[in-house]
């Protein structure tokens, strides 16, 4: 079910409040966060994130097509280590 | 015989199911086109006037999106859902459900027929 229009887009007030000062003074770091539930904002295109996948933080430079997703979208939780050929532990990554 | 949109009508079937084998055209926007042109939808395609044909396709033209442009629109979309890197981008490109539905079992329709994997080698 989709979100109530009453409340608005959610997006954690820390993150864009760190936002809104780098848009401020106009400086580009990356900014760790865990929020991956945050939805994208116009005001966040150009900055990279860097979003936590529970494992570490994957940096992901916003785009003026990502607004409207949530940042979870975009850093993936699971490695999927492909099935069969017995116990090999090599660690494939998930390809693009 | 009636051509809309670039696909031809079956002559003998109802004109309000004829205008379902148009892609993007199901039972409810069929009934509202037919209303919209003033045509009755229970009579047969081979009945229908030049007039009544002209009527149903301007109505289709203007209000609604069907076949090329529809299929276009739809590729677009998943293209975009690819491009920026996004989970359901990442499930369309794999050929995998998009929208969080099981995979250990069923999905069939996503995945495609059966390919067995993994079993072990008989030993000759």
């Amino acid at each position: 079910m989709s979100r109530s229009l009453k409340k608005g887009p959610y997006v954690q007030e820390s993150l864009m409040k760190k936002i809104e000062a780098m848009n401020k003074s106009g400086e580009k770091k990356v900014i760790k966060t865990w929020s991956r539930r945050s939805t994208i904002f116009p005001e966040m295109v150009g900055h990279t994130l860097a979003v936590h996948d529970g494992r570490r933080h994957v940096p992901i430079y916003i785009t003026e097509d990502m607004v409207g997703h949530k940042l979870g979208e975009f850093a993936p939780t699971r490695t999927f280590r492909s099935h069969g050929s017995g116990a090999r532990t090599e660690r494939t990554t998930i390809l693009k | 015989m009636a051509r809309i949109a670039g696909v031809d009508l079956p002559k003998d079937k109802q004109l309000e199911v004829a205008l379902t084998y148009i892609y993007g055209i199901g039972l409810t926007s069929s009934h509202q086109i037919l209303k919209k042109a003033g045509v009755n939808p229970n009579i047969r395609v081979r009945d229908l006037t030049e007039e009544e044909t002209t009527k149903i396709r301007e109505v289709i033209d203007h209000e609604y999106k069907v076949e090329g442009d529809l299929r276009r629109e739809e590729n677009m979309n998943i293209k975009r859902l690819i491009e920026i890197g996004s989970y359901r981008g990442l499930r369309h490109r794999r050929g995998l459900p998009v929208r969080g539905q099981r995979t250990k079992t069923n999905a069939r329709t996503r995945k495609g027929p059966i390919k067995t994997v993994g079993r072990k080698k008989r030993e000759v």
